[in-house]
């Protein structure tokens, strides 16, 4: 019997043969075991959708929420132009079930097309988390034009720091998730050769990884400039930490007020920042660097990934739309202590973090304060949105104390339609 | 990854140059091994379920390894690996492995009544003793590269197989995932416990991957015959027990394995196994017997000799702490085990074991009377 068996599966019958056994019975098993491991093609029909189907049941994240057995099936065996697959999307959220109060994303991009391609997960995932926004429908505005911000420099008593940062993408390259080495050294390549053009206050150097003497390295650290590599299971479960240092870096100006990251969790970051209150400043800066950049690279034929859909494409599904996170580290000593500040910064579409950046606690009364959205809204609208909210929770500050009483603002609007 | 890997064959875009991995920094037995040339010739192969150069390397790659120990840096993904990726894997087997030849035949033994003796290891010195291996099992790929659905398979035949035992052998099985605090608290009570792997050697193999899905610990009543469900290979299977009597350890541990391969066999999954390689294992140091027979013995003064470290290399041995390989020693106690795994059989690596520590008690009494040890340094084994 054995011998028969041997011969009828040594052709293409062989996946006729196995869908009509029945998948996954010990009968199929005998079949196969004698040629050792499964062919890729007979695997996957051996191991059909349900059989791979991850466990979610202690999982909550945006991805465990959106992934049914369907959409599983649906997509498993279907790549991306540069070969990317569902699971390899999906594989930071089965590794990481969530917290039963934080809402992490548990899905990444491993490139333009994943958002495209594997649409049935990412649109409910991007749904749920830019408050329903919808890509099939609605559109997104891009707008770098900080000469519409107003008020935009806050009191220098109260507010110690002020950034902005965003994220972008290289279209033609695979994204941090799913990169080879050799395109991350391009990536980086493209970049350097591009911040190498930057002339006047944006003028600087780079600093890669892998290659920076001790004494630049301590330099960095002191300047709160220097990113590790990634520790975070969120992050190296999504393969975005592999062949450490190779093709990382810094760049940043002379001034120290305009930096960026190279292939961290990103393509590129870029910071803009300074001391003291001058919102207005940062991002006029931020907008003025990031067009530089990106007519740089046009002009040796890149571009920037986007779309009229989701705005900048970034590896996380949060950072779509502007990728950007507009804050300031703002002292609030009386108002941090009032039972209202959480539903205040609700209202206001405001988050606030630790000092160290996310999940972080605060010191003292200092909080890290900025823009909740990402997609949805334009650069300009979410940082006039972060320098209205920080100049009323100043207000509010100052009344109380004065003695006066403080309202809860209404809420704003979540999308203009 | 599991499935075919054709994003390895968008790499191929790039030139050899372009996509070569940085080791300068490295030292690894990976990093020794891998030349452009090797590179080059290697990274448009795949195995038939499709695991690649790129898959192979990635640990060593991401893991430059320590200045004083040297890592291996490469894993198999499938039983094809060690064929499809031989003139990497050849080289570092050979260098691991004390110059294994790629024409050397390996040798099996778990004829447990070969063993001389290892009933007699004074219990005021031997606090335990164990002995461990694992098994593959043929027609799945390895932990770094298996889906879901193949992990899951792998430990319904294993459950199965497992839960047939009878006799000395009668236990069961505790799921990771679904486990009560109770039976949790108990097994870490009892170091049968394994942890999801934080080690990065494993993590960035991918060996963690949907952790804790298809994982658990299968025990018998007694508690002295142990099996690991896909944590760092299809099966890790140990025989333990407190004292010195390791001849009774070992022989538990062929006969349960013997009982263990026969019902694997019936379901037509037998073990990994070839004559040249012996057991195939994830990791290349595995391979051969994947046998590691030790104890946990006191050794407080001989521990301190000068000539401690050489009497271990000549007795073909290592020493570890005992909280396993990594830790330091608590108390002058020492994790004392062989050191070789591929070009002898089992039941002559337990042998220089239950031989090699013999001989270390002698000497560790000789020298709590204050008598000198130098007429027994060994010839080197």
């Amino acid at each position: 019997m054995a011998g028969s068996f041997q011969r009828l599966i040594s052709g293409r019958g062989t996946a006729v043969l196995l869908a009509g056994l029945g998948a996954g019975t010990m009968a199929t098993g005998f079949l196969l075991s004698e040629k050792g491991s499964l062919a890729a093609e007979v695997k996957s029909k051996l191991y059909p959708p349900s059989c791979d189907f991850p466990d979610l049941r202690k999982h909550n994240n945006c991805m465990a929420s959106a992934l049914t057995p369907a959409i599983y099936a649906k997509l498993r065996d279907k790549l991306t132009p540069n070969n990317w697959t569902l699971d390899q999307c999906i594989q930071t959220g089965v590794d990481n079930p969530g917290h039963p109060f934080i809402k992490t994303v548990g899905c990444v991009a491993g490139d333009e097309e994943s958002y495209e391609v594997f649409a049935d997960l990412f649109n409910p995932v991007i749904k749920d988390r830019h408050n329903g926004y919808d890509p099939k429908t609605m559109t997104h505005p891009t707008d770098l034009d900080s000469s519409k911000i107003t008020n935009g420099v806050f009191d220098d008593n109260y507010v110690l720091s002020s950034r902005v940062r965003t994220g972008r993408s290289i279209r033609g390259l695979s994204l941090p998730p799913a990169c080879s080495r050799a395109e991350r050294r391009e990536v980086e390549r493209v970049t350097v050769t591009a911040l190498d053009g930057l002339k006047g206050d944006l003028s600087g150097r780079y600093y890669s990884l892998g290659d920076m003497t001790e004494k630049e390295q301590q330099q960095l650290i002191d300047d709160h400039f220097l990113f590790d590599k990634p520790v975070s299971p969120l992050l190296t479960c999504a393969f975005m930490a592999r062949d450490w240092p190779d093709a990382r870096g810094i760049w940043h100006n002379n001034e120290k007020t305009f930096l960026i990251w190279v292939n961290e969790e990103d393509h590129t970051r870029v910071i803009s920042m300074e001391k003291g209150g001058n919102m207005k400043r940062v991002f006029e800066r931020f907008c003025r660097g990031l067009k530089q950049v990106e007519h740089l690279i046009q002009e040796r034929g890149w571009e920037f990934m986007w779309n009229k859909h989701l705005g900048y494409i970034l590896t996380c599904p949060s950072n779509l739309g502007t990728g950007l996170r507009a804050g300031v580290h703002v002292r609030l000593p009386k108002l941090s202590k009032d039972q209202r500040f959480p539903k205040i910064l609700e209202n206001l579409r405001l988050q606030k973090r630790g000092t160290g950046g996310v999940d972080t606690a605060a010191t003292g009364d200092t909080f890290d304060i900025s823009n909740l959205d990402r997609l949805g809204k334009s650069e300009v609208e979410l940082v006039q949105l972060v320098v209205d909210g920080v100049n009323y929770l100043i207000e509010c500050e100052k009344k109380l104390e004065k003695g006066q009483d403080i309202k809860v603002p209404a809420p704003i609007a979540q999308f203009k339609k | 990854m599991p499935f075919g890997n054709t994003h390895n064959n968008f790499k191929l875009n790039y030139t050899v140059d372009q996509e070569f991995p940085d080791l300068s920094k490295h030292n690894n037995h990976m990093a020794k091994a891998l030349t452009k040339d090797i590179y080059a010739k290697l990274r448009d192969k795949q195995t038939p379920s499709g695991y690649t150069l790129d898959d192979v390397i990635q640990t060593g790659v991401d893991n430059p390894g320590h200045p004083f120990i040297m890592t291996v840096g490469c894993v198999a993904g499938d039983e094809e690996s060690y064929d499809v990726f031989k003139d990497l894997l050849d080289p570092v087997i050979s260098d691991r492995h004390g110059g294994y030849k790629p024409t050397d035949k390996h040798k099996t033994d778990l004829n447990f009544e070969n063993l001389k003796g290892g009933d007699d290891l004074d219990p005021n010195y031997v606090l335990s003793s164990r002995v461990r291996t694992g098994r593959s099992i043929k027609g799945f790929t390895l932990p770094p590269h298996n889906s879901r659905g193949e992990r899951r398979a792998i430990e319904k035949l294993s459950v199965e197989a497992l839960t047939s035992l009878d006799g000395e052998f009668k236990g069961k099985y505790y799921p990771l995932k679904s486990m009560t605090d109770a039976e949790q608290e108990q097994l870490i009570a009892d170091h049968f416990l394994f942890d999801k792997p934080v080690s990065p050697l494993l993590t960035c193999a991918g060996m963690a991957r949907d952790w804790p899905d298809g994982r658990g610990i299968w025990h018998n009543d007694n508690k002295t015959f142990l099996v690991w469900v896909n944590e760092e290979d299809h099966l890790r299977v140990i025989s333990m027990q407190k004292g010195g009597n390791m001849r009774e350890v070992f022989r538990r541990f062929c006969v349960g394995l013997q009982k263990i391969e026969e019902i694997f066999k019936k379901h037509n999954h037998g073990f990994m196994w070839n004559e040249h390689l012996g057991y195939i294992l994830t990791c290349p140091s595995n391979l051969g017997t994947g046998l590691r027979g030790g104890v946990h013995v006191k050794l407080a003064k001989l521990s301190t000799h000068p000539k401690f470290e050489e009497i271990l290399k000549r007795l073909r041995l290592q020493k570890r702490g005992t909280g396993g390989v990594d830790t330091a020693s608590v108390g002058g106690v020492f994790d004392i085990s062989n050191a070789d795994r591929l070009g002898s059989s089992e039941v002559e690596q337990v042998q220089l074991v239950v031989d090699g520590v013999k001989l270390m008690v002698e000497m560790e009494k000789k020298l709590e009377k204050g008598e000198a040890i130098d007429s027994m340094i060994p010839a080197q084994k």
